[in-house]
């Protein structure tokens, strides 16, 4: 755990309209904003290197000017373009188009990117048609780990409403060959042999919407956690459903519990304790925002099934945001901050591990992503 | 010389300067479509694949191409410029869609 007084903490925000940076010492009581970069810009997602904190990837795209993608070498202050082309490998295929026929693969944009853990010039990125790329050159040039898109189940495959996504990257700190990924509504799968070969590790989800509802393939996964102490437990939030697994994704268990509703997009881990898990219930797949107007967090500290719900600080009527797959970080701090964003342009924060919680900026456009920098 | 007019966005994307709305290129042969976006890409790398997809080599769908006020978006990419483009007596100009609410 790192000095509260001798620390200082980075928020990464993306929106629908640009990326804006939040600054603040160990107390994360006051917040400095810096912004809008790439204004009227969709910033997907920006990740900052664990090696090199200073070191920022950003994915930029545009319905009119497609994909660009963005560095930083000095904590987001100054950027720079680096390459954008993200051509896949080999024959190109098909997946599933939303009416059943076959669709080729098509590239769109980079939802996530997931710096290595070992070095600042490598990165993964995850796209839409969902393919998984790294680059080893800082962003450069970027190469599809094609296993993935050619693991047999690739022509079942299939766009959820938001598009064919791989919006989730889990990197096993303890196995540099191990990865995990998640694609919406395809499923998550593991590689333990740096990203050759791939399998679905998608038993014991179970999707009613879907015509096999234990099918290998074809889960809407939303997002997946890891505590990096304990890398063969995830934690998912699945369409409907908040699950976890204890043997690396063989075998998942549903730990909605007592949720009000397990419908949502983002889940986390408290930074030192790998049992509380937070969540974020949204009403319903037809009704995106929270149950009854109020915005609640909700948090277990058993690991799932007994939650508790949070909400000194948030809005407790009329709130109707929701919060998307990729907008919820926490820190590594003493006591350890969690971070989420709203589609209503608030991000909200707790320095006391949820008990209570403010709003670090509001206003902002629509937020895609929140990560958070914890810096010495 | 070829004048060019980019959208906002790319005129920041490019760091072409503020307040500066033209950029000019040189082509090297017949100036066409092809050549002069080419020519714009070599001389503004950040550029690439933002007027024209990576895969297809086309036009985005929500970009267009005017000239001496006309849209020459349908053209083809090999089809000579308009002689008072290539002339640099007119701009050509890449235009976003106008979409909003």
């Amino acid at each position: 755990m790192m000095d509260v007084l001798m620390s200082g903490v980075r928020v990464l925000v993306g929106t629908r309209k640009g990326a804006f940076i939040l600054n603040s010492d160990g107390k994360r009581e006051k917040w400095d904003v810096s912004g809008p970069f790439f204004a009227g810009w969709q910033i997907y997602h920006l990740k900052g290197s664990p090696v090199d904190p200073n070191r920022i990837y950003a994915s930029q795209t545009s319905d009119w000017f497609g994909q660009t993608m963005q560095r930083s070498n000095d904590g987001g202050k100054t950027w720079e373009a680096v390459g954008n082309k993200f051509t896949y490998e080999g024959v190109t295929g098909t997946h599933q188009w939303y009416d059943g026929t076959a669709h080729p693969w098509e590239f769109k944009r980079v939802w996530h990117l997931e710096p290595s853990l070992t070095d600042p010039d490598a990165v993964y990125a995850g796209i839409e048609d969902a393919a998984l790329f790294t680059s080893t050159d800082a962003g450069q040039n970027w190469s599809e780990i094609s296993g993935l898109r050619k693991h047999g189940s690739g022509p079942k495959w299939q766009p959820g409403a938001g598009g064919m996504c791989l919006h989730t990257i889990l990197l096993d700190p303890t196995n540099a060959q191990r990865m995990y990924i998640a694609i919406s509504a395809a499923g998550a799968f593991r590689t333990d042999d740096g990203g050759v070969s791939w399998t679905p590790i998608n038993k014991g989800l179970v999707s009613k919407y879907i015509p096999d509802p234990n099918a290998e393939v074809g889960h809407c996964v939303h997002r997946i956690a890891m505590h990096s102490a304990r890398p063969s437990t995830l934690f998912m939030q699945k369409h409907w459903d908040v699950m976890r697994t204890d043997n690396n994704g063989d075998q998942w268990t549903k730990i909605s519990g007592n949720l009000p509703t397990d419908f949502g997009f983002v889940i986390d881990v408290h930074a030192h304790e790998p049992e509380t898990v937070y969540v974020v219930p949204i009403k319903s797949d037809s009704e995106h925002f929270p149950l009854d107007g109020k915005l609640q967090v909700f948090r277990s500290t058993t690991g799932g099934n007994e939650w508790e719900a949070l909400t000194k600080g948030l809005p407790q009527q009329n709130c109707y945001v929701n919060v998307l797959r990729d907008a919820m970080s926490v820190d590594s701090l003493d006591k350890c901050g969690v971070y989420f964003g709203t589609t209503g342009g608030q991000v909200y924060a707790s320095n006391d591990a949820g008990d209570t919680w403010n709003a670090i900026v509001r206003d902002l456009p629509a937020v895609v992503s929140v990560e958070v920098q914890t810096l010495q | 010389m070829i004048r060019v007019v980019l959208p906002q966005h790319l005129r920041t994307l490019a760091q072409v300067g503020t307040g500066i709305d033209e950029v000019t290129v040189d082509v090297s042969g017949p100036p066409t479509q092809r050549a002069l976006i080419d020519a714009l890409e070599t001389r503004y790398p950040m550029l690439r694949g933002t007027i024209r997809d990576y895969s297809t080599d086309r036009r985005r769908a929500f970009l267009r191409f005017f000239a001496c006020e006309e849209d020459i978006s349908h053209e083809s990419p090999d089809a000579p410029l308009p002689d008072a483009v290539a002339a640099g007596a007119e701009p050509f100009l890449i235009v976003g869609a106008l979409a909003g609410g």
